[in-house]
């Protein structure tokens, strides 16, 4: 033999085996010690960067986030305003359209809502205020996620780059806004809006400042899972973001499909936009979507855009940044900064990211007995 | 031991999650034989090679290359042990030439010429009988030559042992010869050459050896010149079978479908149809022969409303009740149902059109009637009972009616597509490669459902590529060259060689009869 010969040493120590069919059990298990694992690493980093007790922090985090009912409402309310977005992103992304425009969809709902609390505050009876301000940003986030759609279903643009520009168009326009409506001259912000009447406010549910935004957004929550899951356009939906030749092949009109859908999706960015000028901030700056577009897109896929999920990770999503605002203005003194908080957020989201990973497959370790029982038959 | 050996492969297991693909599986092929790998889809086929060719890697099992224990662990380590394999799919850059295939990705010492390989590639041609042109671009090749191309890549890699996965699938009568051919100088030159394959005519015509898998297990293996075509399909699917395909002679045929100068064009302004006329009947099976691309994909389309077609052309429904024709042309798939044409279509891309590979078969039975019924919201009683029912029909082999199509096998995924267009009851019924990389037993289950639809009086257009089934199974064929209609020949009475010589020349226009003479 010439040829040369190959020995066992190169067997690979680990393979990576796909898994079907992990109980659900299991895979929730897998997550819970992803968690734990991250709380033990992150454990370990606080007391080798701040020699502070590990426990201490993640009481503080979790106090946070949930210690009173001032920051368990400010959580709701954060939670609340990031799902909606989330839900409206769930009929684009089941439909294969990528859209990254939210934050953008977002604010011109904002904007549109704002005109309306500036400019018919005190004109409008309240109901009918509501009714203008809801109609108004629905149509607005419509509009900005119906002119991608019309260019994809059209000419086959990519939604990508298209909605993502459309977000630098809708943050112009809210900076062309601010300067119009600035409040006090000079401020460079809108300030409150309609501070002492209130108008347009949502108000108070059962003496709790936020329950509205959290029924409107639970509402839509469900409304959207279920629109989703049994109706003919969800169905409509999933077949031509599975495959557009299906679609067509079923008689599916592809082109009707992408503009209705996006409709939803803008529409629905849109009145989360309004969830957040009217149920939340009281003001339209640029920072009014403040990013929660993108996180929004992290939790869409996350959730497998399933609405009901989203309500979870959104959920932990914000808890961590709570959290994480609080052990800095706790421990700032005694070494945790921004960035240390930021550290251990990426840490944990990690963690929960990297779970999935192992739920879907498995590692198989190289079989210890393979070397002596080829050199037997050798 | 035996040095004659090149590959032994013992106790081979591989399993994907819970699916076992190979179970203990052994093999050998010896230096300077063509050895036949056969068996149904999903015998593991394809799987047994993939971890011989270092694309997988086994759970357990020994594989020896001239008698000495080795670990494959990727292509490369294949190569470094002479083994080459050509897959289904071809792995080559369009853009560049052969001989810049060959070379890439090759660590090669001496300085790069493409000058030298063109000559070492023409070298390899003059000894195995390749024809091709080394400074080709790939986009420009037919099939064919890519396929050559593709075993030239791996002989200048220094192969001496060349896995061919199902290699005439794609091929006309007299490529596959050609092939044939070269792997016979292969062999002559002292390689080993494994075949996958189920096509049992070219097993018997060119291997020496043939190995059985089914279900993963290794049946066995025979000298071809010991083995009959019915011998082997006893190997391959553990019973006795017959192989002959029943044809019912058409019984009361009426047009139901007339195509007329249908011409149409890609987007890029190429011809795909040109000047295409026939007639369809109710009770006949029409089949439409032709080489890969020729326009049958375009055409099955155009009748379905899915493909734009030119100003002139015509296409006629006439309804078996009353004679009431309809015509088809710009109207939409929805829009020609919704005249109540009963049109099924089992398209070539099954997972790509026929169905949503992602659902499960309840929610794949609604795609075409999803909008009836109620407003609004979807209801999965009918489609469920529906999917349940074929799967006890069709033995559809599935965990479930909510598993996803895609993860069924090839077969289960056709009987799925094939069972609902059926269950439509059309009175038109189009299939496009509708036995295409299926085995033995679900390839005859398809014919029978297509002969029971003829008996029921459906027009069936079946577009082929396999020129025994097209000529036992069909009435009439029809033969597409460069998207010419080139001719309709009586199925009982033409020969294969005829039709192959009819996929690949145009015919001279003086007999401008659009070869009707030939139908009845």
């Amino acid at each position: 033999m010439t040829k040369e010969v190959k020995t066992n040493a190169k067997i690979p120590l680990v393979r990576i085996a796909k898994r079907t069919n992990i109980s659900r059990f299991k895979s929730w298990g897998v997550r819970i010690i992803a968690v734990i694992i991250a709380l033990l690493i992150n454990a370990i980093v606080i007391y080798s960067i701040t020699n502070l007790n590990p426990i201490e922090v993640y009481k503080s985090m979790f106090l946070g986030a949930f210690g009173t009912s001032r920051r368990l409402w400010s959580t709701v309310k954060e939670v609340a305003f990031l799902l909606c977005i989330s839900v409206a992103l769930a009929p684009a992304f089941k439909m294969r359209f990528w859209n990254i425009g939210a934050e953008g969809q977002v604010l011109v709902g904002g904007i549109a809502t704002a005109a309306c609390m500036i400019y018919l505050g005190d004109t409008l009876s309240t109901p009918l205020l509501f009714l203008v301000m809801v109609l108004a940003s629905i149509v607005a986030g419509a509009v900005w996620g119906l002119i991608p759609a019309l260019f994809k279903a059209n000419w086959n643009t990519n939604e990508t780059l298209f909605t993502l520009m459309m977000n630098y168009i809708a943050i112009q326009l809210t900076s062309y806004f601010v300067a119009k409506w600035e409040n006090p001259y000079g401020s460079n912000t809108v300030g409150i809006i309609n501070k002492t009447t209130k108008a347009g406010w949502f108000p108070s549910l059962f003496g709790k400042e936020y329950m509205l935004n959290v029924i409107i957004v639970l509402a839509l929550t469900i409304i959207v899972f279920l629109y989703l899951k049994f109706s003919k356009q969800g169905y409509e939906i999933a077949v031509v973001g599975e495959s557009e030749n299906t679609a067509r092949y079923a008689g599916i009109n592809v082109k009707k499909v992408i503009i209705r859908t996006m409709a939803i999706s803008g529409a629905l960015c849109g009145i989360a936009g309004f969830i957040g000028v009217s149920g939340a901030s009281h003001t339209i700056s640029t920072n009014t979507a403040g990013g929660r577009g993108f996180t929004a897109i992290i939790i869409a896929w996350l959730a497998k855009f399933n609405t009901l999920t989203m309500i979870l990770i959104s959920t932990l999503i914000v808890f961590l940044d709570q959290g994480a605002k609080q052990i800095v203005s706790d421990f700032s003194k005694l070494g945790i900064n921004d960035n240390v908080a930021d550290i251990l957020k990426g840490i944990i989201l990690f963690f929960i990211l990297g779970s999935e990973f192992f739920v879907n497959y498995r590692l198989v370790f190289r079989h210890k007995h393979a070397h002596e029982d080829n050199k037997v038959t050798e | 031991m035996d040095n004659n050996v090149a590959v032994r492969m013992v106790g081979i297991t591989k399993t994907f999650g819970t699916i076992v693909a190979n179970k203990k599986a052994n093999l050998e092929v010896r230096r300077g034989e063509i050895l036949s790998l056969l068996g149904e889809n999903g015998s593991g086929k394809t799987t047994l090679m993939n971890m011989l060719s270092g694309i997988y890697y086994p759970d357990e099992g020994e594989i020896y290359i001239d008698g000495n224990l080795v670990t494959i662990n990727s292509p490369k380590d294949a190569l470094d042990l002479g083994i080459g394999m050509i897959h289904q799919h071809f792995k080559l850059v369009d853009v560049l030439t052969a001989a810049e295939n060959v070379v890439l990705g090759l660590n090669e010492k001496e300085k790069y010429s493409i000058k030298r390989t063109a000559a070492k590639v023409r070298e390899i041609c003059q000894k195995y009988g390749f024809v091709i042109d080394p400074m080709k671009k790939v986009y420009e090749m037919s099939v064919s030559e890519k396929q050559t191309l593709e075993i030239i890549k791996v002989l200048y890699r220094g192969a001496s042992i060349l896995i061919l996965d199902e290699p005439t699938a794609v091929l006309t009568p007299q490529e596959t010869d050609k092939l044939f051919e070269v792997i016979k100088n292969m062999k002559k030159d002292g390689k080993s050459v494994i075949i996958i394959t189920h096509k049992l005519h070219e097993v018997l015509a060119v291997s020496d050896r043939v190995a059985v898998l089914r279900k993963g297990e290794y049946i066995g293996s025979v000298e071809t010149k010991d083995a009959t075509e019915i011998s082997l399909t006893e190997m391959m699917v553990g019973k006795k079978v017959t192989l002959d395909i029943d044809r019912p002679e058409p019984q009361n045929t009426k047009k139901r479908l007339e195509v007329k100068n249908v011409t149409c064009y890609r987007k890029d302004g190429v011809k795909v149809l040109d000047d295409v006329s026939f007639e369809a009947y109710g009770g006949e099976i029409l089949g439409i022969a032709g080489i890969a691309g020729s326009g049958q994909k375009e055409l099955l389309e155009a009748i379905a409303g899915l493909q734009p077609v030119s100003e002139n052309s015509e296409i006629t429904y006439y309804s078996p009740e009353d004679m009431k024709p309809t015509s088809l042309i710009g109207k939409s798939v929805k829009a020609i149902r919704n005249l109540g044409v009963s049109l099924s279509f089992v398209p070539e891309d099954r997972l790509g059109m026929g169905l949503v590979g992602g659902m499960g078969m309840t929610e794949n039975m609604m795609l075409k009637t999803y909008y009836g019924g109620v407003p609004f919201v979807t209801s999965k009683g009918k489609p469920k009972a529906l999917a349940e029912k074929i799967i006890k029909d069709l033995e559809v082999v599935t965990p479930g009616v909510s598993t996803p199509v895609r993860k069924l096998s090839g077969g289960n995924v056709q009987k799925v597509l094939v069972g609902r267009e059926i269950a439509a009851s059309p009175t038109l019924l189009m299939t496009a490669y509708a036995v295409r990389g299926l085995d033995i037993n679900t390839s005859y289950t398809i014919y029978r459902l297509l002969n029971e639809q003829k008996k029921r009086g459906v027009a069936v257009i079946y577009v082929g590529e396999d020129l025994d089934v097209l000529l036992e199974l069909c009435d009439r064929i029809l033969v597409l060259c460069a998207g010419k209609n080139n001719g309709i020949v009586d199925a009982r009475s033409t020969t294969k060689e005829q039709v192959g010589l009819m996929m690949t020349h145009i015919a001279k226009k003086d007999n401008d009869g659009k070869g009707d003479a030939a139908n009845d």
